[in-house]
This record gives structure tokens, sequence and C-alpha cells, in this order.
């Protein structure tokens, strides 16, 4: 088997999440489909590392994690309080575009 | 391991890819198109420590190991804490409100799926190194030995983002008391004052076939009243209204005993006076 | 003396700011300052002309710098006078001829209640007019221009409770704009061609310039003289103008304001030699308003509008001398002052003639007056006298100057043309005046009583009335003579205008005999008319040439036919290009754009996954691209 599979694999994973992102209304959903697109795109990057012999790739999947970590902390503050004000954690009530 | 993580490929991890492959697919799908958040949240979970396993096939064993405690331990436990804070029961229809979103959102991802395994098949990248050389003095320590020398800024600069993250969901998150909490003694003064529900609030479930926190208990005129059930199920709408189950209930009782007791209008006839005020009484009273 | 210049126009501007902001106070009195004022202002005048004669022919202008009234850059506008012998002329004619009409006019306005409005209107002509002609630029000159503009209005829509009269006002006052619009385009022609509209260096400088563009000035130049001076094209509003008092219509209409238009062209003389086409424009156009005027002299039966074709007949005949260039200049100024004695004359004696017949104004029902207003009827005899060109009398040495020098025009068939043209007119002329005469003061009495059963009562008008039309009688008859003497007239004006003596294409005496013969014809033939034969109270069918010239020979039809309608189908055809084609490219434009937006706006509907699918299918076809890049 060749590791481009798994490449491939990334590319399904990531536009299913992205898919996921434009047709689900709950915010927590549309959340865990970006932290889907970002494991996909992890997925390649250690991929990559492997086909070029260096370790960068996992590097930059590593830092990923972290700016993920760092992205759903927020994210998820940001859920919470417009929950607590709307009672709905559904994106399309926001569509004022304010709390 | 080492081996696992050479040029060629093995036949074992060929069959692990395309078993767990499949499995990841799925939970993908599962993640997007399952009604309730739970599912969603643990189909995405089940995804991850696949994608982990496949980490470790690669020969990324400390990122592996991060994604599982980092990402489907705290992570996704994450998510699950909120997902319980906002309820865990609410499920969202699927129906999509916004014209065309759902076509449009499909052909978006069905196209740049095909682009993508396009772009990837027409890049010539049949060959792969190979991580034995890089990982020969471990992993961990090849990691290490750049994040503190070639990537140490993107290092701090991450480390920094996380501690502003860490402060920016509080900032968001809580809010300060500007007031003394106020104590038993003066909230009871206060119910004493307003003279509304002097005593406990009542408790839910109350003359209701169901005794649970989530229905609202029935005043005596048979209408369900909100002030039994707590606050936060109610801000989630999570109330099951039984009153009609109830009225009907009376209803088809009532319409029973009459039945038994024989008691229709054609069967006594009565003088038309005492009738006329049977009749209304009886009207008045029935629907109850 | 110089300083004393400012004083001329002061005296009557004082007199009407006082009459004007003094209020019902000066009712009883307002006539006598405004008189006395401008007796003043005569009396001024004299003083200057009799120091002006003191003094040696090159030191005879005077200037006076009063203030400067807008210095701004290059742009500078002074209130500065000049004071030489063509503007001393013309100071003398309006002072005097202005304050007899003053003293006229105390007795002709003596029972109208607003009478002390009427003597500050007179005031504030004079001052305008003076102002006109002893301005030392031409921006002041356009001040006094508009000034008398300004009086000319008020005065002819004096009896403004007349809807005729208010009307005519207006008329005159619209007619007067076109040639304004003439004189300022001109004033600016010269400033962007000279850089200064002050006289000595316009006049200066127009050796170094091109023909065409001292041909534009000089054709503007004249639409004003034509809108000011009633000639043709803009004289349909003097007829009209003729609703005002008729000390206004002696004073303004006919012996001062009307003959702006001559200095106008007189005072820029040197642009007219430089430009021969537009001199013979000026000439083209005082030759066919003398004969217009004339024409229609002839078929009106109201005495003053008779006049009033008279006048712009005349004032014809000094725009063509004053077209004929040094030749011309000096006798179009002559004619102007004789014409000016005896027109005042004629329009006196007709104010006078209807004053006693309760302001009848009909030809048709005066006749045999002379018996009940000797005095009126020996100075206006005089006036006609003058005016027809008597041999020995104002108007024959004046009018016989210029068809002299018409006859000079060239040597060729011009000459011929326009020297013909002149002698024709002297002949109309002639059977005009002599037609008006008769009707007045010869035959059988005419009038009958009126509506209300009044007869009127013919009488000799009052001293103060009386006076004034002596002095100018004796004005009619010497004046001219007088001029004559040795050429004194042109003598006078020679460092101005300059003079170069004509050269008809006939022999000078045969050209006088001419002339004698012509208005022996003229008044003859309406001798036989008028004199021989009864005349009609109703006026007769009359030819079609007559029936055209009772209606000003079609003028106001004309106007009506070509300005109003044609205006009113360009403006009508314009809104119908500015509804449809601009309002449409404007509305439709906008339309499309807020179509357009209201299209665009639903993509803005604030939901963020909507946002989430343009930016993903955004970075596909990004992807798309980039792979087809490579891929070519």
């Amino acid at each position: 088997m060749n590791p481009v599979n798994y490449l491939y694999l990334a590319a399904l994973l990531f536009s299913i999440g992205a898919t996921g992102v434009l047709i689900r209304r709950n915010a927590i959903v549309l959340f865990m489909c970006v932290e889907l697109m970002l494991n996909a795109c992890n997925l390649a990057l250690v991929a990559f590392s492997r086909m070029h012999g260096n370790l960068d790739g996992q590097i930059i999947a590593f830092f990923t994690m972290v700016v993920a970590a760092a992205e759903v902390v927020v994210g998820l503050a940001i859920i919470v309080s417009l929950f607590r004000s709307r009672h709905s954690a559904s994106v399309d009530d926001a569509s004022l575009m304010k709390l | 391991m080492t081996a696992l993580a050479a040029y060629t490929t093995s036949s074992g991890e060929a069959f692990q890819f395309w078993v767990l492959g499949t499995i990841a697919v799925l939970g993908a799908l599962g993640t997007v198109f399952m009604k309730k958040t739970v599912h969603s949240a643990l189909c995405l979970a089940g995804t991850m420590i696949i994608l982990a396993v496949f980490y470790l096939a690669n020969g990324a064993y400390f990122l592996g190991i991060v994604q599982i405690v980092v990402y489907t331990g705290a992570i996704m436990m994450l998510f699950l804490f909120v997902v319980m804070l906002v309820g865990v029961t609410a499920a969202d229809s699927l129906k999509e409100t916004i014209k065309g979103q759902r076509w449009m959102a499909a052909l978006c991802g069905l196209g740049f799926a095909v682009l993508l395994v396009g772009g990837i098949g027409n890049a010539s990248l049949s060959e792969a190194t190979g991580l034995a050389q890089a990982n020969a003095g471990g992993n961990v320590e090849g990691l290490a030995s750049l994040i503190f020398t070639k990537y140490v800024f993107a290092f701090e600069i991450t480390g920094a983002l996380l501690i502003t993250a860490a402060v920016g969901a509080m900032v968001l998150t809580h809010r300060e008391r500007t007031e003394r909490a106020r104590t038993q003694r003066e909230l009871a003064e206060q119910r004493v004052r307003e003279g509304k529900h002097l005593p406990p609030l009542p408790a839910p479930g109350v003359y209701a076939r169901h005794n649970a926190v989530d229905i609202a208990g029935l005043l005596p005129d048979g209408t369900p009243s909100e002030l039994t059930v707590m606050q936060t199920l109610r801000d989630r709408g999570q109330i099951r209204d039984v009153s009609d189950e109830a009225l009907d209930d009376l209803r088809a009782l009532e319409q029973r005993s009459e039945e038994r007791l024989g008691r229709d209008e054609a069967g006594f006839p009565r003088s038309a006076a005492t009738a006329a005020g049977a009749g209304e009484s009886g009207k008045t009273e029935g629907p109850k | 003396m110089e300083n004393l210049i400012a004083l001329l126009v002061a005296a009557p501007l004082l007199g009407a700011a006082v009459l004007l902001c003094g209020g019902r106070r000066l009712d009883r009195v307002g006539h006598v300052i405004g008189t006395a004022l401008a007796f003043a202002s005569f009396g001024i005048a004299v003083g200057l002309f009799v120091d002006m004669l003191g003094r040696s022919t090159e030191d005879r202008s005077l200037h006076q710098h009063l203030f400067s009234w807008i210095p701004v850059g290059g742009f500078q506008a002074d209130i500065a006078f000049q004071l030489d012998q063509l503007s001393m002329t013309f100071v003398l004619l309006i002072t005097g001829v202005g304050s007899l009409i003053h003293v006229y006019s105390m007795g002709y306005m003596e029972h109208d209640e607003r009478r002390r409005r009427f003597f500050a209107y007179l005031n504030l002509f004079l001052a305008a007019m003076l102002i006109l002609v002893i301005a030392d630029n031409y921006l002041l000159l356009y001040v006094g221009w508009e000034g008398v503009g300004l009086a000319s209005y008020l005065l002819i829509g004096f009896w403004q409770h007349k809807p005729s009269a208010a009307t005519a006002a207006k008329k005159a006052f619209l007619v007067n704009r076109v040639g304004d619009i003439g004189l300022s385009i001109a004033i600016m022609l010269m400033f962007t061609t000279f850089g200064t509209f002050a006289f000595g260096g316009v006049l200066e400088a127009t050796g170094e310039t091109g023909e065409g563009k001292l041909t534009a000035i000089g054709l503007m130049l004249l639409l004003a003289a034509c809108g000011k001076s009633a000639q043709v094209p803009l004289q349909s509003w003097l007829g009209d103008a003729m609703e005002g008092p008729t000390p206004v219509s002696a004073l303004i209409h006919a012996a001062t304001m009307v003959t702006a238009g001559v200095y106008l062209i007189v005072r820029s003389g040197t642009i007219f030699n430089a430009a021969p086409d537009a001199q013979l424009a000026v000439v083209i156009v005082g030759a066919v308003t003398l004969l217009f005027g004339a024409i229609v002299g002839c078929a009106k039966d109201d005495i003053k509008k008779a006049l009033a074709g008279s006048t712009m007949s005349q004032i014809g005949y000094m725009i063509m001398a004053a077209g004929l260039g040094p030749i011309g200049y000096a006798f179009a100024i002559m004619h102007l002052v004789t014409h000016g004695f005896f027109k005042a004359g004629l329009f006196l004696g007709a104010g006078s003639v209807m004053h006693g017949m309760n302001d009848e104004v009909d030809m048709r029902k005066y006749g045999g007056l002379r018996k009940y207003m000797p005095v009126t009827f020996v100075t206006f005899g005089l006036g006609y006298l003058a005016i027809i060109g008597f041999p020995g009398l104002s108007g024959f040495w004046s009018k016989d100057k210029i068809i002299e020098a018409a006859f000079a025009y060239d040597d060729g068939i011009r000459g011929w043309i326009f020297g013909g043209v002149a002698l024709l007119g002297a002949g109309i002329t002639a059977f005009y005046m002599t037609r008006v005469m008769i009707m007045t003061f010869f035959g059988e009495k005419r009038w009958q009583p009126d509506a209300a059963g009044n007869e009127p009562h013919p009488h000799e008008s009052p001293k103060s009335m009386t006076i004034p039309m002596i002095v100018l009688a004796f004005g009619s008859v010497f004046a001219g003579g007088l001029f004559s003497l040795n050429e004194a007239f042109v003598k006078w004006l020679e460092p101005v205008t300059e003079f170069h003596h004509p050269h008809p294409v006939i022999s000078v005496p045969a050209i006088t005999a001419s002339t004698v013969v012509v208005l022996l014809l003229g008044a003859g033939l309406a001798y036989l008319q008028y004199g021989r034969r009864p005349v009609p109270v109703t006026p007769p069918k009359g030819s079609l040439l007559t029936r055209a010239a009772r209606r000003d020979l079609l003028q106001d039809d004309f106007n009506h036919v070509v300005l109003v309608r044609g205006g009113e189908h360009l403006t009508r055809s314009l809104v119908y290009v500015d509804h449809s084609l601009v309002d449409g490219v404007v509305n439709g434009t906008a339309a499309g754009f807020g179509g357009l937006s209201g299209r665009l706006r639903r993509l803005q509907n604030g939901f963020a996954r909507s946002y989430a699918v343009s930016m993903f299918g955004g970075t596909a076809i990004l992807i798309a691209a980039t792979l087809l890049m490579r891929a070519v």
C-alpha cells in the first residue's frame, strides 16, 4: 500500500467536515466538524512527514493541535455565553450578528 | 515499531488502513449526520482514536499519544461537558431553513473532495522516504530537538496563544457579581413582601401520572404550572406537557361513568324547569 | 473744478434718497425739493461748462477718481468720472431738459397724490443718467445703464393701477434686459481682451486687437444700444412705454434715456472705426429703424404713440449717423441735442393738450385746438417745424447733415441706398408730423361728451407747464443754427469723436434742395389727406400696410410667434427630453442599482453558514483555478 492513501483519507475527512460545517445549525456540532477538518489536516501532515522523511510535518501537526485546543476553549466559551443570552445553540439564531 | 514506519508498508498496515479508514469515514459521516449532539460527539471521538492509530502507524508516536490524551481525552470531554450544559437530550431538527443551503453545501463539499483527490492524484508522490532515519534517536527526542531549536519562537508564541485563550474563555463566561449574594433570610423576607408564593415552590410531577422533574405539576383545574419545573429545564424548553393527556383521560373517565350509570338525557324525563336548571349546571360542570 | 463732477450726480441722488426715505411728511414740499436739486445739478453743469470753455482744447477732459470700487487682483473697478466735451454736452442736455421737465411736472402732476414719489423717481433717473454719461469706465456706465432702466421701469408703471401701464413697464424692463445682456457680454469681452474696461485703456488698446474680437464687441454694444434706444429688433417696448406720465415720455423716452445707445456707440467710436462690419450693422439697424418708426408713426391715432414712432425714427437717424464713423459722430450728437429740444417740446405739448382734454389721447377726437390753447399751439408748431427739418430751424441743420453723411457712406451703391433711405425718412417724417399737427390743432372740433356726460373744456395749461414749453421751443428754433454757426458744435466735439468732412456722392446743395422738396411733398400729401377732407372720428379700415402699422408693423405678433411660442416649444421639448432621456437615464441607473442591490441583499442574510458556503465555494474555485493553471 502506498502512504498516499492517507492523503486521500485526509481529503475525504476534510470534505466531510467542511460539508458538516455548512449544513449543521447546532454550534457545538459545527465546532466538532471544524475539529474533524483540523484532524484531517493533521493526518495529512503526518503522512507528509513520513513521505519526506523528516519531523517538520509532525511539528506543524503538533502546533495545529495547540491552536485547535485554544480555539475550542474560546469557541466553547462563546457558545456558552450565546446560550446564556439566547437559550439556544443554533448559529442561525445569531443572524443579526450580535448578541 | 521502527520497521512499521519504513519506506515500504506492510500488508498488515494496508489491512489496518482499509478497515480503520472505513470506520473513520463512517465516524465522520456520523458526526455530521447524527441528530443528537451527544452521538455526534461520540462518533467524532471514535474517528479521532482511529486517527491516533494512524499517527502511530505513520511513525508519529508522540502525536499519536497526544491525540488520544489531549484530543480524545480532554477536548472531546470539554465538548461533552458543554453538551450537557446546553441539554443532552435536545435533538436538532435536520430540516434546512436556509433556501438552497443544503444543495450548495453538498455541491461545494463534493466538488472540493473531487478537486483535492484529483490534486493529490496529480502530484507525483509515489515514493516515500520513511521515517527510519529521522526517528533513529527516538521520535520524542527528535521532536524536542526541533521544537527547542528551529521552532522555538513558534512554540513560545503558541504558549502565549494558549494563555490568551484561557483568559479569553474566562472573560467570556465569567460574570462578575456586582452585589452581595442575598441570604436565605433576605429571600424569605422578599417573598413575604411580594405576597406571592409564600411557601416553597410546588414540586414537579404532582397530580400527574409521571413523577419526573421535567413534567410540570398540574393545578387543580388541570392546567400545568411552569413554576414546578426547574429554571434550567424551562430555558432548554424540555418541559414535557402532559396536561392534555390528563384532560383526555378525565373526559374518557367521565364518559365511561356516565354510560355505566345510564344517565343520558333521553332516559330521565323531568319537568321543564328542573330539566333546564340541571342541564345548565351539568353543562357548566361538564368540561371539568 | 474736477471735484464738482461728483456733485452733479450727488444732487439728484440726494433728492431721490430724501424724497423716498422722507415719507409722507415731505408730500407737500417734495416736488419743490426735487426740482431745486435738479436745478442745482444744472447749475453745477453750467459752471463746469463755463470753466471748460475757458480751458484750451487739450485741457478740457476732466477726471475725478472718487474711490476704488472692486479692487480684485487684475480686476480694478473704480468709481471715477470723466467729463469731456461729449459728456459735457449730455450733462447739459440732461440737466437742462430734466430741470425744465421737473418744472413742467409740478403743474402736470399737481393733482396726483403720489407726486412726491414721482419726483423721487425723476431725480433717481437724473442721477443714473448722469452716472451713465460721466462714467470713465464701462462698468460704471453699466451701473448708470441699469439705473436708468430701473427708473424707466418705475416711471412707465407709475400709474400701476392701470393694468396696461403695469404690463408696459414689465415689457420695457424685459426687452431692456435683452439689450443689457449685450452690454454685459461686451464688457466681459473687453475685460478678457484688454484686461480693463476703462474708456482710456480700452480705446487705446483697440489698435493692437484683432478685428474679429472688435467686431464681436461692437455687435454686442449694438445689441445694448438697440435695447436701450428702441431700435429694430428690440423696438417693441417704446410704443407701450407711453403709458407713463407724459413728462416721463418727454424726458426719458424722447430726450435722454433712449439716446443712451447713441452715446454708447459714439463713445466706443474707436472700436467701431476698427470694425467695419459692426459699423455696417449699426448703419443698417439705424436705416431700418428710421423707416420702421416713421411708418408706425403715420398710422397711430394716439398722439403719444405717433410721437413715440417719431422718436424711434429720429433715433434711427442718430444711430445711422453714429454708424457712419467720424463723418457722422458729431452730427449724431448734434441731432441728439436738437431732437432733445424739439421732441421734449412736442411731448410736453402733447401732455398739455391731454391735460386740457381730460387725458384724451386719440387725435381723431381733437381738432381745432389752436383757438383754445394758443401757447401750446405755437410751441408745438415750432417743434413740428423743427422736427420736419424746416429750413432754418434746429432739425434742418442736424438732419440735413446726417442725410449728407449718409450719402457719403461710400462712393458706390451703399451711399445711394443709405442716403435715399434717409431722404425718404425725411419725407415720411414731414407726412406724419403734418398729420399730427392738422389732426390736433386744425379742422373742426371733433370731441364729444364721454360716457359720463363730461364734455372736455379745452383750456390753456398753467404757467408751470407753458414756460418749459416756451423755453424748449426757443431751443427747437435756434439751437441748430447756433451749433452750425461756424461749425461750432463739430469743432467742440472734434477732440473726442474726431471729424472728417463728408464727401457725398451728389453735391451738398442738391441734397439740401431735395430734402426741402421731399419735405414739402410729405407735408403737402398730409395736407391733402387730412387738411382738405374732414377727419373721420372712427378710424377707417385702411390698407393692409396701415393696419399693420397700427399694430406696430406686427412687431408684437412677431415676437409672440417667434420668441414666445418658440420659447415655449423649446422649453416643452427640453422638458420632454429632460423627463424621458435625462431622467430616464438617471432613474434607470438608480432602478438598475436598486434592483441589483435588492438581489445582492439576499446574500447578506446574516446566517454565518451562508457566508461559509461562499467562502468554501470560493476556495474550491481557487483550487480549481490553481490546478487548471498547473495542468496547462
